[in-house]
């Protein structure tokens, strides 16, 4: 069965994103024609301490193999102390991932403002690029979510 | 004992408390259970405080404050950390219970006394000094020292003091001589692929009873995540491992920033597996990211998952320590 094999690999990469910042991000990139793999799949959530640690664990489950959550800079949430709550949460739940041996490097947080395009699009090449390297979720997946 | 007992009955008769929230004889000698006293009958005939009362009863006094009256609540040095914690998070009632604190001289481990080859078990006995423990067995008696049959976290023993009480009966001694986190650094130096060796073999054998749910102080929300069917984790799958990690690093998620570390989830655990180390974890994680945290200490602080600072570290920096 060699038709896997020559098959490549396509990441699928789920990228949680502040409406108030990234998420217009994400536009800007687009209107400024900058590109970004299409691998990534965005959700829109009202602010990064929206995203529960379950979420991301439900991310994996479903049979992403990459999961970043981009937010406002510290200091800039629409909702004046979102991000610093996200900030604790997610650094102890990847604190846990790598404790419980998932491979370094499949979920990530950035901060992205509504103005930085460049840097939406930098920041998605590069972590599509480490999830690429890093191959197919197996860790962390469901087999029975598995289409 | 007999202090606590008689000691018991004089608040119960002069109406200071309603009921007594302790320890009843179980039916081996080495399986005591938590249970409500109303009668001082009662109390003489099944009231017991031994090694093998290692129940933490702070959980119950959640029920016990919606209860009529006061009850009167003995807490271990270890247990009293949890109380306060449930008085932190309103779930406690401090006004309903009269605290006793009870000495500690360590609490027994059954599962370790077996680990020490010792088979067909009839009853235990522990001597005054709580040095040895005489294990009766079909063939023919083994003397144990009391050190060896510990549980894991008396071990790791955070003190002895009690961090509330009305009042306090009996003696503790120190029974500390492990570091807390050395296990969770062990882990820690591991390579990916042995570190998910290893919590794929313990977790592997997890049987999904929920009784580190349900005897955790901390876990005490009415409504749990656990008991949906919507939830993915609600049966156990054979296929896969997933179900297993994603429980368990819930379940630890939950409690972080709120575990007093009391190590009741490893010891209820029939599967013997070793809970506290995600629990740890967070909390080594948390002493070294926020700044020194225990659980219980102050009713009145502040969790760290519930607070930020400006400067915190940032998510993926720490994710990459190994």
């Amino acid at each position: 069965m060699s038709i896997t094999a020559n098959e490549e690999f396509k990441p699928k990469i789920v990228a949680f994103c502040c409406n108030w910042c990234s998420y217009a991000g994400a536009d800007l990139a687009g209107s400024s024609r900058l590109v970004y793999p299409a691998d990534v799949k965005i959700i829109r959530v009202p602010c990064s301490c929206r995203v529960n640690p379950m979420f991301i664990l439900h991310a994996f489950e479903k049979g992403a193999d990459g999961v970043i959550l981009c937010g406002c800079h510290p200091g800039d949430c629409h909702y004046s102390t979102g991000n610093y709550y996200a900030r604790r949460r997610m650094a102890l739940l990847f604190s846990m991932l790598d404790y419980i041996g998932v491979e370094h490097g499949r979920t990530r947080v950035e901060w992205v403002s509504a103005a930085e395009g460049v840097k939406f699009s930098q920041t998605m090449n590069e972590f599509v690029a480490k999830i690429t390297s890093l191959g197919k979720n197996v860790r962390l997946e469901d087999l029975r979510c598995r289409k | 004992m007999q202090e606590m007992i008689n000691r018991a009955k004089e608040l119960l008769s002069d109406g200071t408390v309603n009921r007594v929230l302790g320890w009843r004889r179980g039916d081996m000698s080495y399986n005591p259970e938590p249970s409500y006293f109303e009668t001082a009958e009662d109390l003489d005939a099944n009231f017991v405080y031994n090694g093998f009362c290692g129940a933490n009863l702070s959980k119950y006094m959640i029920e016990g404050s919606k209860l009529e009256g006061k009850t009167l609540v003995f807490l271990k040095p270890c247990d009293s950390y949890s109380f306060n914690q449930l008085i932190a998070e309103h779930r406690v009632d401090r006004d309903k219970a009269y605290i006793i604190g009870v000495g500690c001289m360590g609490k027994l481990s059954f599962e370790k006394i077996k680990e020490q080859g010792v088979k067909g078990i009839t009853n235990i006995t522990i001597d005054d000094a709580n040095e040895n423990i005489t294990v009766e067995t079909l063939y023919g008696e083994k003397t144990l020292a009391y050190k060896d049959c510990m549980l894991e976290r008396c071990h790791v023993c955070k003190g002895k003091e009690h961090q509330i009480f009305d009042e306090t009966i009996g003696e503790s001694r120190d029974t500390k001589d492990a570091d807390r986190f050395a296990e969770v650094e062990k882990i820690e130096a591991m390579s990916p692929e042995e570190k998910f060796a290893f919590f794929q073999n313990e977790l592997s054998r997890c049987i999904r009873c929920n009784a580190c749910r349900n005897v955790c102080p901390a876990c005490s929300c009415r409504k749990c995540v656990f008991d949906s069917t919507k939830f993915d984790s609600a049966q156990k799958a054979n296929v896969d491992s997933f179900e297993e990690r994603m429980f368990h690093i819930i379940r630890a998620f939950h409690v972080a920033g709120r575990c007093t570390d009391c190590g009741e989830c490893s010891r209820v655990c029939p599967q013997g597996i070793p809970l506290h180390l995600f629990n740890r974890k967070f909390i080594k994680d948390i002493d070294e990211f926020y700044g020194e945290f225990q659980a219980g200490v102050d009713p009145e602080a502040k969790s760290p998952l519930t607070s930020f600072t400006f400067n915190d570290v940032e998510p993926g920096v720490t994710g990459g320590r190994r």
